[in-house]
């Protein structure tokens, strides 16, 4: 097996996958969004849970291929507790990682262990698995009220 | 002519089985497939998306680019009676590939594109555009067009949109378990109100092969139109579409050795000079006024346009291609493919095949499911060994949701491909569970998601 295999599919994206962190869709909830991919078939719905400006956590429920999952999960770790603009450095931070072709580390500041989905950005072909929940976020937001 | 004599090949007329010596010289025809992946000797098993082409196919596109490049059907100078010449020439080649007359193939962009060209045919029929002898392409509320749970969605979707135009309704007849045609409920849904049936002779998932001649007469027996998606079927087996007894085909080059961008219609003579024509503009007409045009007839009727010349040159190599190896040899050297795949998943511990099982007759492809892992996965993990395969739902997203899924993995293999890679490929999913650390348990053959 190549290492730039492993390095796609790392011991935290396998964790994640397998054990999603926010999984399951919690009651209440600012805004939603569903966002398909419908090469694969790969699905998030996102859910933000917030308290006047700040988004204080998010749900999510989806199916699909290992990265789109573990995406889902590691995003839902990252966003606790932030107000809008600092959501919205992180999805465009994770969006530059993911367009970086494995130029970039990534900014473990902003991103947390998210990060680690940067082998992805080799692979051209999963850079949208990666980005499902990141786009469920930033149309989630952008449907989100502001306080 | 300066095209490469496909010498390797032996006679289409030998009736002996393809060698495996002979697919190995056949194999040089194919540059490409000598091409590392990933520090691995490619394997392609994606040909039921699009198939490589041979020298011989490339080389006469530019023969023809460098020697007799113009305008076809129109121009007296050499050049262009050349290319004209060439360009018709290719369409009787390509007619007689599948039985049929020149006047019967119509040239398109692709297979989509010509089973759009006969819905948007019964649409402007309907609006009331043709000729007196188009009455039977009209459609109404009460007026029923067929299609069937196993399409790919080219065969769905222009009906469903037909369907919406015109007032008629959209019935489906529903697979089985092995993604076999329920023909209890084709003999109940085809009835007097069947206009059109369209199905396809070969599923591009489960590789079913659909039985033509009973639905056939099943629709001719209540005076419905019959078209035939012939995309996997073309390609891989001898077909003779006047003995089928079809009213319409399609198929596409790109899947049988050819180009990109050239697919064919095939319709009966008398159904095409009454059809109402789909794009229209130059090269289709005889006399046009500022108030109104009059057609030609098939098939120019239907090629509106500058054509693609080059392309349907190349098409042309590719059938002769095929016909010198023997259409006969290729179905027997795929079906072997087909059931070394099959039986091979089957027997790995977490995989399930969509469609029949091994001993049933099949095209040489199989699509399957890896429990606990999605087949986008699957298909990353094989490529890192240099296997190319499809991932997804293979445009068929109503077939795959009737086996419960939303996509699944397609190995499909062609003339050129080996046991050897058929067997790498096995060797590869075998891999798949322990990579993803998922612990299969192993379904009962036969038994469903």
């Amino acid at each position: 097996m190549s290492s730039s295999l492993e390095s796609l599919y790392q011991e935290v994206i396998m964790d994640h996958s397998r054990t999603p962190h926010n999984h399951g869709l919690r009651e209440g909830g600012s805004a939603e969004s569903h966002q398909l991919n419908p090469t694969c078939g790969d699905e998030v719905t996102l859910r933000i849970h917030s308290q006047g400006d700040t988004i204080t956590s998010l749900s999510w429920e989806g199916h699909g291929c290992a990265i789109s999952q573990a995406s889902a999960s590691l995003l839902s770790d990252v966003i606790v507790d932030l107000d809008r603009a600092a959501v919205q450095e992180r999805i465009d931070a994770f969006r530059e990682l993911m367009r970086s072709k494995g130029t970039l580390e990534g900014d473990e500041e902003l991103l947390g262990d998210a990060v680690v989905l940067g082998g992805v950005s080799r692979y051209i072909a999963r850079v949208k698995c990666a980005m499902l929940a990141w786009v469920a976020l930033e149309d989630a937001l952008a449907k989100s009220p502001a306080a | 002519m300066t095209v490469t004599d496909a010498s390797s090949l032996a006679s289409g007329a030998e009736s002996a089985p393809l060698t495996l010596a002979e697919v190995d010289r056949m194999r040089a025809d194919f540059p490409i497939l000598d091409e590392t992946v990933n520090g691995h000797p490619l394997a392609y098993l994606d040909s039921g998306a699009t198939s490589q082409r041979p020298l011989q196919v490339l080389d006469a596109e530019r023969d023809y680019l460098l020697h007799r490049n113009s305008a076809v059907h129109r121009g007296a100078h050499t050049l262009a009676a050349e290319a004209t010449e060439s360009f018709e020439g290719a369409r009787a080649r390509v007619a007689d590939f599948v039985g049929a007359r020149e006047n019967e193939i119509v040239w398109t962009s692709n297979a989509t594109e010509a089973i759009n060209l006969v819905a948007y045919a019964f649409s402007n029929a309907s609006l009331g555009r043709g000729a007196p002898a188009s009455s039977r392409f009209v459609l109404g509320p009460g007026d029923e067009i067929v299609t069937t749970e196993g399409e790919h969605h080219a065969n769905l979707i222009p009906w469903q949109e037909l369907a919406a135009r015109t007032g008629a309704t959209l019935r489906v007849i529903p697979i089985d378990d092995d993604g076999q045609l329920q023909m209890v409920a084709a003999e109940e849904i085809i009835g007097s109100r069947t206009r059109i049936l369209a199905f396809t002779h070969v599923s591009n998932v489960t590789g079913v092969i659909n039985p033509v001649e009973r639905l056939v007469a099943l629709a001719h027996a209540v005076g419905a139109l019959v078209l035939l998606d012939a995309c996997q079927s073309a390609p891989h087996r001898p077909l003779d579409l006047g003995a089928l007894g079809v009213d319409f085909a399609v198929f596409s080059a790109h899947k049988m050795l050819g180009p990109t961008g050239i697919g064919v219609l095939y319709g009966r003579g008398e159904l095409l000079d009454a059809m109402p024509p789909f794009l229209t503009g130059g090269s289709m007409i005889t006399t046009v006024t500022l108030e109104k045009a009059e057609y030609l007839p098939a098939p120019q009727r239907f090629e509106a346009g500058t054509q693609r010349v080059s392309q349907v040159i190349a098409f042309g190599a590719a059938v002769d291609y095929l016909s010198q190896v023997g259409m006969q040899r290729v179905h027997d050297w795929e079906a072997a493919l087909g059931q070394r795949l099959v039986e091979g998943l089957e027997s790995i511990p977490g995989i399930t095949v969509l469609g029949p099982g091994p001993g049933v007759e099949r095209a040489g492809l199989a699509s399957f499911v890896v429990e606990g892992v999605h087949a986008h996965d699957v298909g990353q993990y094989l490529d890192d060994l240099g296997i190319a395969v499809r991932v997804g739902h293979h445009c068929a997203q109503p077939l795959h949701r009737r086996f419960g899924v939303t996509a699944s993995t397609r190995a499909s293999a062609y003339l050129y491909n080996t046991p050897a890679e058929v067997d790498a490929f096995l060797e590869g999913v075998r891999g798949v569970t322990a990579f993803f650390g998922v612990v299969p348990t192993q379904y009962p053959q036969g038994s469903q998601l």
